[in-house]
């Protein structure tokens, strides 16, 4: 048998989310999707100073797709941008504490990708 | 011949262990033995190019692969200048969509007229096709009990509809179509009437002259053929004024420098070398599934399977059914959601207990969306499937509720 990928903290973390809801006005908001099996993000981030100083998000998905958002807002609320730029896949793997199968990268990498494509729009915003 | 269903498993090898639940035949079912020795007799003793050799192996690889298009036509009660072999439905889709643009002159504002149910191998290559030609697309909707409705169809197939096309049943729901009545309004206005058959074929007797279409498509790998071969039929009439949709070598008459022309029998639909393999063992499934008894006693027996399926779903807190549940109409689909837990994760913890069951879509995003859903779980059955099956699966979504309690 596989190792139970639905250990408590992941399951713990879908129920009773962290971080989750909307926040306006803020910094930059970024839509997110999975489409193979329908998972969708918005990810909402205050900066300041390089640090996000506040973070939420919206969502809809499995349990690991929104146990992983949940987990990164926790993770990057107070880090700098260049720090988050430094986040790898691995990072989130270790950070959910569960194998993940090639079937469920997308689902684990949901809120990550969605991060680093809000990184990316709000450095184009401040260069112009 | 075999009298029973019951020790059908053993013609399947992956089936052969018996902890292994497989319901996911929609997306693509298994191979009988059967199937896996034809394909393997074509390799080891006369793999050669078909309608060319003049050597004894190229000619008994010509008549198996002609001997199979007889196999399947008469599956479909078609004749065999009726049935192209194509790499699968959405090549066979495909393929027929560049036909149709090449041989009719659609105008700005010509209508196609499709159902919400449509897989995406059915309405992407028409999108597309109407975004080339600024053709406006419309919808055919679902009526009450996850079934077409047929008066909504009435209403938006006229003059202005060029073309029509529904799937014979449903990968979602399960739902068996109305196609003879679809055909009945395309045709009432001349427009050229399609039916994926993908999800249909293998599961009811389909029966091409008496649904009227004027073309239908499947593939192989979901009636226990191999992947990667598919068909389309056409009507013999629409046939021979159809211009080709996929060019190069087998389906040309002469070719010049600056232009071509093309073969006058079936093999102008069939460009290049076909994947002869899989159409010997696409016959070679084909020749299966009447052994066993036929599709009419298969949709007997997957039927009586869905009406269990749905009898035991009643047992799981929150469960939600998206159905045809008229077990004679379906085609062997249970559609599925549990409140508070995605069908992903569903999907998942089915897969650790070795069940296999689809989360998704299903390749039907517009139906998933009317449906005000982002993703479905989907058991599908088929004749090869026990009660047992369909137990272990009822043991598993238990888990589930209370894993996500």
């Amino acid at each position: 048998m596989d190792e139970e990928i639905y250990k408590q903290n992941i399951l713990d973390h879908y129920k009773h989310p962290h971080n989750k809801g909307i926040f306006s006005p803020c910094s930059i908001k970024q839509d997110g999707k999975n489409v193979s099996c329908g998972d969708s993000l918005v990810l909402y981030l205050n900066i300041g100073n390089g640090v996000v100083e506040d973070v939420s998000f919206e969502g809809d998905g499995c349990a690991i797709s929104q146990a992983a958002a949940s987990m990164l807002t926790d993770k990057v609320k107070g880090m700098s941008v260049e720090n988050i730029k430094l986040l790898t896949p691995g990072d989130i793997y270790t950070m959910l504490g569960i194998t993940i199968s090639p079937g469920r990268t997308k689902c684990a990498l949901l809120a990550y990708g969605t991060l680093c494509t809000a990184i990316k729009n709000y450095e184009k915003l401040l260069d112009h | 011949m075999h009298n029973t269903f019951e020790h059908i498993k053993k013609d399947f090898p992956v089936l052969k262990d018996n902890t292994f639940a497989y319901l996911d035949t929609a997306a693509t079912s298994q191979t009988p033995q059967s199937v896996i020795d034809a394909i393997s007799d074509y390799y080891t003793n006369y793999r050669a190019s078909i309608h060319r050799g003049l050597y004894p192996v190229a000619e008994k690889a010509t008549q198996e692969y002609e001997k199979a298009r007889e196999r399947v036509a008469e599956f479909i009660h078609a004749g065999t200048d009726e049935v192209i072999f194509t790499a699968g439905a959405t090549a066979s889709s495909n393929m027929l969509v560049y036909a149709l643009e090449n041989t009719f002159d659609l105008q700005e504002g010509d209508e196609i007229v499709i159902s919400i149910t449509e897989h995406h191998a059915s309405i992407v290559p028409l999108q597309e096709f109407a975004r080339r030609k600024k053709l406006v697309m419309k919808y055919i909707p679902l009526a009450n009990n996850f079934e077409l409705d047929y008066n909504k169809a009435a209403e938006l197939i006229t003059e202005r509809t060029k073309i029509v096309s529904v799937m014979l049943a449903s990968n979602v729901l399960g739902t068996i179509h109305d196609i003879s009545k679809i055909v009945a309004l395309g045709h009432k206005v001349g427009a050229i009437v399609i039916s994926d058959a993908t999800a249909a074929v293998g599961h009811i007797p389909v029966d091409v002259h008496h649904l009227g279409v004027d073309f239908l498509y499947f593939s192989g790998h979901k009636i226990c053929g191999p992947t990667g071969i598919g068909v389309l039929y056409g009507k013999k009439e629409r046939l021979n004024s159809l211009y080709p949709g996929f060019f190069g070598g087998s389906m040309i008459d002469v070719v010049e420098k600056d232009r071509a022309t093309w073969a006058d029998d079936i093999s102008r639909f069939e460009a290049g070398t076909s994947n002869i393999a899989g159409v010997i063992g696409l016959a070679a499934a084909v020749t299966y599934l009447e052994d066993i008894g036929g599709t009419k006693a298969i949709h007997s027996i997957v039927a009586d399977l869905v009406e269990y399926a749905m009898q035991e779903l009643k047992k799981i807190e929150g469960l939600t059914v998206y159905v045809e549940a008229d077990v004679r109409k379906n085609t062997g689909i249970v559609s599925f959601t549990i409140d508070g837990i995605h069908p992903h994760d569903i999907a998942q913890i089915a897969g650790q207990n070795n069940v296999a069951i689809r989360a998704g879509h299903h390749c039907a995003m517009p139906l998933i969306e009317e449906l005000g859903l982002s993703a479905t779980a989907r058991m599908s059955l088929y004749f090869y499937n026990t009660k047992n099956d369909v137990d272990r699966l009822i043991l598993s979504l238990q888990k589930a509720v209370k894993t996500f309690k």
